[in-house]
């Protein structure tokens, strides 16, 4: 890059720039009049639909599937079972070679042999509607013989208990131990040792679209397109290829509109495995969306965690220790490809995170189950390790008799201790607890709210404030990952080009769910070109033209996505001043770009509009001067390199009112101040905090999916598993503070799980502050009336 | 299975004839069979809110009611809502304030938010919040939702004023 003016001013303090400013996201009529084109919405010439024929037992050996009678009913174009499907993909194991030890079993798109969990496909019905495949699925009969369901995680390692899958030796999937500091000298030596088991209800994403894929085999060009709402196309494409035998070349994954992901949509399901390689198996577009039903039964579940916590405490509010003794079940497999360990190594990970103490044991053990599989989704184990550590500090002080806030005060992290490692090795360049803290108390009026508490008390009124401060890993680098064998980028890319008109075209890596990727890469795009927004046109999702990268996951997209799109347009920029240089005989470092023009550097006048500097280059190239040669086309990647994950920080709090007559909890007022560092977009933003705030309070008040003894699944449906709706949400009000990575610079770290990693500790806290009077604790969510009741002896 | 049936309905103002099987629901009627892909289907069951669409001027949940039975009624879409400007002043505070993520909730959350402001001009937060308490949004969290809704219904009462 040449020595433009550019380069002394930072392209976020430019004139006009969109960074920092609420500007609404580009091409949001399409959905307003419902003209999105979800995959659910697609259909392909020739398509046929296919539907599942799905285990009704959690464990169970197949020991026939008759499909004679499917095959006769009108429609139907094919009943395959796995074994036909195998001689087309071939099975995968979900592990990752720096997950020391983790272990998990082939899995196959359709079960041969034996199904491991209610809802595990049997056999795939293809028809020319969905209807005609759900008709003709009733008419397979398969035989089964029942075999004993793991249903328990806390007995599936006792030797009493059958192994799911022989070959393994046992049901433990991974094993993490930890040890920091010295743990019984700082117990031994603590006034008070205070310890609870945590619990955690198992739970799900509830997408409002549900999975959806079209997988089209052309045979003639044999190249596959799959059309799939995921936040990972090349992902997708790089695991098709492997399993159908093919180059990655030869796949094409194309991704519009999505109907909600939060990590639901980042794996690869054996369903959508089948639907892939019954498109090339058929030779025609294959069709698979899920049922509501399904999605309870198949997409990934999450937290079902049961965590025994300690913490030691000194009179005056030290805190001297943290220990865990974590155990998850995750279903009979580890998930492909990013695997089921890593909630439970993100809670060692996190717990004691904001704290000062470096005396930290920790214990986590992954079992196997004859339930569905639990992965990644939104905020991977930051809401158990928030839940416990925050849990433990608030009991903790309690025993001392310490106000929340103080104890909270004497421990967090100092703000200017930073760069730091916590005990369990993360490295933080620069967190703000304090400052994030003093600005919640502020924003909530935390001694006016404790005085309305300690009123009401009087009347029997029971309101309880909530606090917990978190800490959130974002863009994380090859270290999450691809030091571990998967083939998921962790950097990506954006290709600017000035087209000739003057429009900005821009393609990048990252995809789009709602969260604003299209946005924030219009406006650092626009900002650093001096190009009006509604100039610049984002395209994402399509590997065929895109640049090669990650995705939208892990709240990455505005700190490596955003940081790709700001280097590219700053090398488009330079190409542009250069040209423009020649055209008008001056020097690109007097020149600048402002309003969709060439400007003069030093005084703005307007030089060149970019439509005719582009007319130029492109249609009248001989009036060029010799030796010039314009590329108006830039790409640049980004991944961070000097911390394996950034860090962001937070802190939340709850105020809320229990009846307990009836033990419903009523929220009044919920509070989040979180440092995400640079802010590209206040609203988009704080909307990501909200919506995820709110996936934590539905974890929190209502969320489980309850399983029988037998591994039943009982409640997979919306009417009898609850999740947020309006009218019991409070408002969220949410506050800022900013501290920018240095690793780039753009400085944006990531937004997008701030909300859910907090929630719910925040709520708990509340609770258990809410029923101080009544002597109980609970540790245990989703806090329903029945467990509320329960604790306070009324049931 | 039953043989198909005739039925003849006012799909945003124009007249159609089709004939169905008794089974079809609304929503696959208007999804499959008329391309009318703005209503979403998100449970099947009735409880999510996103096939919502007007018959004869009530809000009804397409994925609970067959086509046969919409014989003889009008039906309004998402899509016909926005060709008419019926909702154009709620669709623009919805963009201004970001009430939308993934946009699949939004069809039907558009048209039981205008619903409420037809019974109710000035409805409070907690009457917006309870009247779209059957509309599922996993994305947003509600509140813009309810911002959006509380702007345009100040925003008519002005104009009417």
């Amino acid at each position: 890059m040449t020595g433009s003016a550019m380069d002394a001013l930072s392209v976020l303090d430019r004139p006009n720039s969109y960074i920092g400013k609420t500007v609404p996201r580009p091409n949001l009529d399409r959905l307003l009049q419902g003209r999105g084109q979800y995959v659910s919405d697609l259909e392909l010439p020739r398509m046929a639909h296919v539907v599942f024929l799905r285990s009704p037992h959690a464990h169970a050996r197949i020991v026939s599937i008759d499909a004679d009678a499917a095959r006769r009913m009108p429609g139907v174009v094919a009943v395959v079972s796995g074994r036909e499907l195998e001689t087309v993909i071939t099975p995968w194991v979900g592990v990752l070679s720096h997950m020391k030890g983790l272990k998990s079993a082939p899995q196959r798109a359709i079960a041969v042999g034996r199904v491991c969990w209610q809802g595990e496909a049997v056999a795939a019905v293809v028809a020319t509607s969905r209807a005609a495949a759900e008709d003709a699925a009733e008419q397979i009969a398969v035989d089964y013989e029942q075999l004993d369901a793991v249903t328990d995680m806390r007995t599936a390692l006792d030797p009493s208990t059958p192994i799911i899958h022989a070959s393994l030796g046992d049901n433990l999937a991974f094993e993490r131990a930890l040890h920091a500091g010295d743990v019984d000298l700082a117990l031994s030596g603590s006034d008070a040792v205070v310890e609870a088991e945590f619990l955690f209800g198992r739970h799900t994403g509830v997408t409002l679209e549900p999975r959806a894929v079209v997988a089209d085999w052309n045979a003639a060009e044999a190249r596959l397109t799959i059309y799939q709402g995921t936040q990972a196309p090349h992902m997708v494409q790089n695991i098709a290829a492997l399993h159908l035998g093919l180059k990655e070349t030869q796949v094409r994954v194309v991704c519009k509109d999505v109907g909600g992901s939060f990590g639901i949509k980042v794996h690869i399901y054996a369903d959508e495995m089948a639907t892939y390689a019954l498109s090339k198996l058929l030779r025609r577009p294959i069709k698979f969306v899920a049922d509501r039903v399904e999605s309870f039964n198949t997409d990934i579940h999450a937290r079902d965690h049961r965590c025994k916590g300690r913490i030691g405490v000194k009179q005056d509010g030290t805190i001297t220790a943290f220990e865990i003794d974590d155990l998850t079940g995750i279903g009979p497999y580890s998930m492909y490809p990013r695997t089921s360990a890593v909630e439970a190594n993100q809670v060692v990970n996190l717990v004691g995170g904001p704290y000062l103490t470096q005396n930290y044991r920790a214990r986590a053990r992954v079992v196997f189950q004859n339930k569905n599989v639990m992965c990644q989704y939104r905020a991977v184990g930051h809401p158990i390790a928030c839940s416990v550590t925050e849990g433990l500090v608030d009991l903790a002080a309690a025993k001392i008799g310490m106000d929340p806030v103080e104890i909270r005060r004497r421990n967090l992290i100092a703000d200017d201790a930073y760069p730091c490692t916590s005990p369990s090795g993360m490295k933080f360049e620069r967190l703000s607890h304090h400052a994030s803290l003093t600005k919640l108390l502020q924003m909530m009026d935390y001694e006016g709210l404790r005085a309305e508490q300690a009123a009401l008390r009087g009347t029997k009124v029971h309101r309880g404030i909530g606090i917990a401060s978190f800490i959130e890993i974002t863009n994380p680098s090859a270290a999450f990952y691809g030091v571990g064998g998967a083939k998921i980028s962790s950097q990506d890319g954006v290709a600017v080009r000035l087209d000739a008109q003057g429009s900005v075209i821009c393609q990048t890596s990252i995809t789009e769910q709602g969260q604003g990727s299209e946005s924030l890469t219009a406006q650092i795009v626009g900002s650093v070109l001096g190009v009006s927004m509604d100039r610049v046109r984002v395209i994402l999702g399509d590997t065929d033209n895109t640049p090669y990268g990650g995705g939208t996951w892990a709240s990455r997209g505005a700190g490596i996505g955003g940081e790709a799109a700001l280097q590219a347009a700053k090398v488009l920029r330079a190409n542009i001043l250069d040209v423009a240089a020649a055209i008008l005989q001056s020097t690109p470092a007097g020149l600048d770009i402002a309003g969709n023009s060439v400007v003069d550097a030093i005084d703005g006048t307007p030089r060149i509009e970019l439509s005719e500097l582009a007319r130029i280059v492109y249609f009248r190239p001989d009036t060029l001067p010799p030796g010039i040669r314009p590329e108006l086309m830039a790409t640049r990647h980004f991944v961070p390199r000097q911390y394996p994950f950034a860090f962001t920080n937070g802190v939340q709090a709850s105020w809320l009112e229990i009846d307990t007559e009836t033990g419903f909890i009523k929220l009044l007022k919920h509070w989040v101040v979180e440092d995400c560092g640079t802010i590209i977009n206040p609203q988009l933003v704080d909307e990501q905090i909200r919506g995820g705030v709110v996936q934590g309070l539905g974890a929190a008040l209502f969320e489980k999916c309850i399983y029988d003894e037998r591994g039943q699944l009982t409640n997979a449906n919306m009417a009898d598993y609850l999740v947020p709706m309006s009218g019991e949400m409070p408002d969220i009000e949410i506050g800022h503070v900013v501290s920018p990575t240095l690793e780039s610079e753009l400085g944006a770290k990531g937004a997008g799980e701030a909300g859910t990693a907090g929630a719910a500790a925040a709520v708990a806290n509340a609770v258990n502050d809410a029923l101080r009077p009544f002597g109980v604790i609970i540790t245990e969510i989703p806090l329903t009336p029945q467990v509320i009741l329960t604790a306070l002896g009324r049931i | 299975m039953i043989a198909p049936m005739p039925v003849s309905l006012l799909i945003n103002g124009e007249p159609m004839d089709a004939v169905v099987l008794p089974r079809l629901s609304l929503a696959d009627f208007l999804r499959e069979n008329l391309k009318l892909t703005g209503t979403h289907v998100g449970c099947e069951h009735g409880v999510c809110g996103a096939c919502t669409i007007r018959v004869d001027g009530e809000i009804v949940r397409s994925c609970l009611m067959l086509a046969v039975q919409a014989h003889g009624a009008s039906i309004e879409t998402i899509e016909g809502l926005s060709d008419s400007g019926e909702v154009a002043d709620l669709q623009a505070a919805f963009r201004q304030r970001n009430a939308l993520q993934c946009g699949y909730c939004t069809p039907g959350m558009l048209i039981t938010a205008q619903d409420l402001l037809k019974q109710s001009p000035v409805p409070d937060r907690a009457a917006i919040r309870q009247h779209l308490s059957g509309n599922y949004c996993r994305c947003t969290g509600y509140q813009a939702i309810v911002d959006a809704v509380e702007a345009t219904a100040k925003a008519r009462a002005g104009r009417s004023a």
